[in-house]
């Protein structure tokens, strides 16, 4: 079977520095994959790669079995991948109302209908119609969060890239756009790879998953492997210790 | 014995157009040397309490309590004066962000220089010498070379660290951490975390430790306060959180996706409006 998303030994440079280093990751369809890895491990610039968005200088990135050139992506490229950011205060122009926002990429791809689309679209997201005409500014985080995550589906992709769609929420707010996230991907069979470095949420959400370090893939697993604690690598198992929470030294000294 | 901060009936409002916001309403405790956890969501107050006793309250925000003590001291009748000595000397605050909470045009070594020398007479030599080995307290190697780097050419964990180092420097008696560790990854967090944690047990500070992570503050603290929408509902020993009695405690106890556990859809706060009531 081919993969949906395919990346092979793509390396990735800014001037002297491997961002990226002969990293190979494929993605099956309808898969939820995630990378994770302390900041400057190169997991958000995989991403941009395949969206691209970085200077990719070796290696290939193939969309079903296909090869995408270094930088440019056609149309038909975005309307199959859609990508939501981090920061959801910096992602959403301050200037435009949510309807602007979510008319725009109805405009670039020529789709019609977009007025019974944007309702949808917000319906989807659990916003409503009361939030059309609102400007990002009167938004909380999480409804931010979730009109990025609306303008990505609202001309229907089918693999969604989200780079640490979660992280700059509150916990709270965090496990609703997590579901929201799952309950789209299972209504509307997406393929997602997710950046996060939170292991507890990308185990909640992905089935399998690389581990990235210094721009190298250290480990490959599977959401069970990990939970089970079926890790060979030291640095896998420094991020689970971390993702259980500060414990005080004498406690176990 | 009394307990350094007391805070009853704190409240904090602000005016706007549409009416007065209140963001603290009514909130009391106490604190002597030990670790308080403050938790709760974004808008729930809790950082302007802690700026509150900080005394960065915005000049227009309308402020009140029955009582705002700090160690003797009327922390709302004092004349600003008083506010400016206490402040970075004997109580300082780590806010969340070191990419925007440092001075991006000043050389880390010198910040802390400022700090020390602001509030104790001392040389420049000597100063120099208490930030480097404090930059060394806080476990940052090289301290020498760290001191003339700019918050720019450095990682947001030593970043943090050297904030942690700027407000101790002056030997403050209580620190307020206003999410330290939010904006920096897992694996530093926890080395930001043990840092402070030793520095505050060694030199017996009384810590206020304000987040959004219900666990991560029930994990470093010994006392937990949980408030919504301005107000505290529940008061807990970091211990006892696994009996907490509140439905907002247990939610905010449960939503988040941990390793070990198979949760679909994970389970959201049921935002009831009798909790603000």
């Amino acid at each position: 079977m081919t993969a949906t998303i395919a990346a092979e030994n793509l390396t990735v440079a800014y001037d002297d520095f491997l961002a990226l280093d002969n990293v190979s990751i494929d993605v099956a369809p309808g898969e939820s994959f995630g990378l994770v890895g302390e900041s400057g491990s190169g997991k958000s610039t995989l991403l941009r790669a395949i969206a691209g968005l970085a200077p990719v200088i070796g290696g290939k990135i193939l969309l079903d079995g296909k090869t995408l050139g270094a930088q440019y992506r056609d149309k038909a490229f975005y309307r199959r991948v859609q990508m939501v950011f981090q920061d959801p205060y910096g992602s959403l122009h301050p200037r435009q109302t949510v309807d602007r926002l979510l008319q725009e990429p109805l405009a670039i791809h020529g789709v019609e209908d977009a007025e019974h689309r944007i309702l949808r679209a917000l319906d989807e997201v659990g916003l409503g119609s009361s939030f059309r005409f609102r400007y990002s500014h009167q938004l909380s985080g999480g409804q931010r969060q979730r009109i990025a995550i609306a303008r990505a589906l609202i001309i229907e992709p089918q693999i969604m890239l989200l780079d640490e769609p979660t992280s700059a929420l509150d916990a709270s707010v965090q496990a609703e756009v997590l579901n929201l996230l799952e309950q789209v991907r299972r209504d509307r069979r997406l393929t997602y790879i997710m950046v996060s470095h939170d292991l507890g949420v990308v185990t909640h959400m992905c089935e399998r998953l690389v581990v990235m370090k210094s721009g190298k893939v250290v480990e490959r697993l599977s959401s069970g492997d990990l939970v089970a604690g079926r890790i060979s690598e030291s640095y896998t198992k420094n991020l689970m210790i971390a993702s259980k929470g500060f414990v005080r030294k004498a406690a176990f000294a | 014995m009394n307990p350094m901060l007391t805070v009853d009936d704190l409240r904090v409002s602000f005016p706007t157009r549409t009416g007065l916001i209140e963001a603290v309403r009514g909130v009391s405790f106490t604190l002597g040397r030990e670790r308080l956890g403050i938790v709760g969501e974004s808008g729930s107050g809790k950082s302007q309490t802690g700026r509150a006793i900080m005394g960065l309250t915005p000049p227009h925000a309308r402020i009140s309590a029955s009582k705002l003590n700090f160690d003797g001291i009327d922390l709302l009748a004092a004349p600003a004066k008083v506010r400016r000595s206490l402040r970075g000397s004997r109580i300082a605050m780590i806010l969340q962000d070191p990419k925007y909470s440092l001075n991006p045009v000043m050389s880390i070594g010198r910040q802390i220089v400022e700090t020390l020398r602001t509030h104790e007479n001392v040389s420049k030599r000597v100063a120099r010498d208490r930030a480097i080995a404090m930059l060394e307290a806080v476990q940052i190697r090289d301290a020498g070379r760290v001191f003339d780097l700019h918050p720019h050419e450095v990682s947001g964990g030593m970043g943090q660290r050297a904030m942690i180092a700027m407000m101790l420097i002056a030997g403050p008696e209580l620190l307020i951490a206003d999410e330290p560790t939010s904006a920096l990854d897992v694996t530093v967090q926890l080395d930001v975390l043990r840092i402070l944690d030793k520095l505050v047990s060694e030199r017996g500070m009384g810590l206020i430790f304000i987040s959004h992570d219900l666990r991560l503050v029930s994990s470093f603290c010994d006392r937990v306060i949980v408030m919504y929408a301005g107000r505290i509902v529940e008061e807990i020993a970091a211990s006892e959180l696994s009996n907490a009695k509140h439905p907002y405690t247990q939610g905010l106890l449960n939503c988040m996706p941990t390793l070990g556990t198979d949760r679909h859809p994970l389970p959201v706060l049921d935002r009831n409006p009798e909790w603000a009531a």
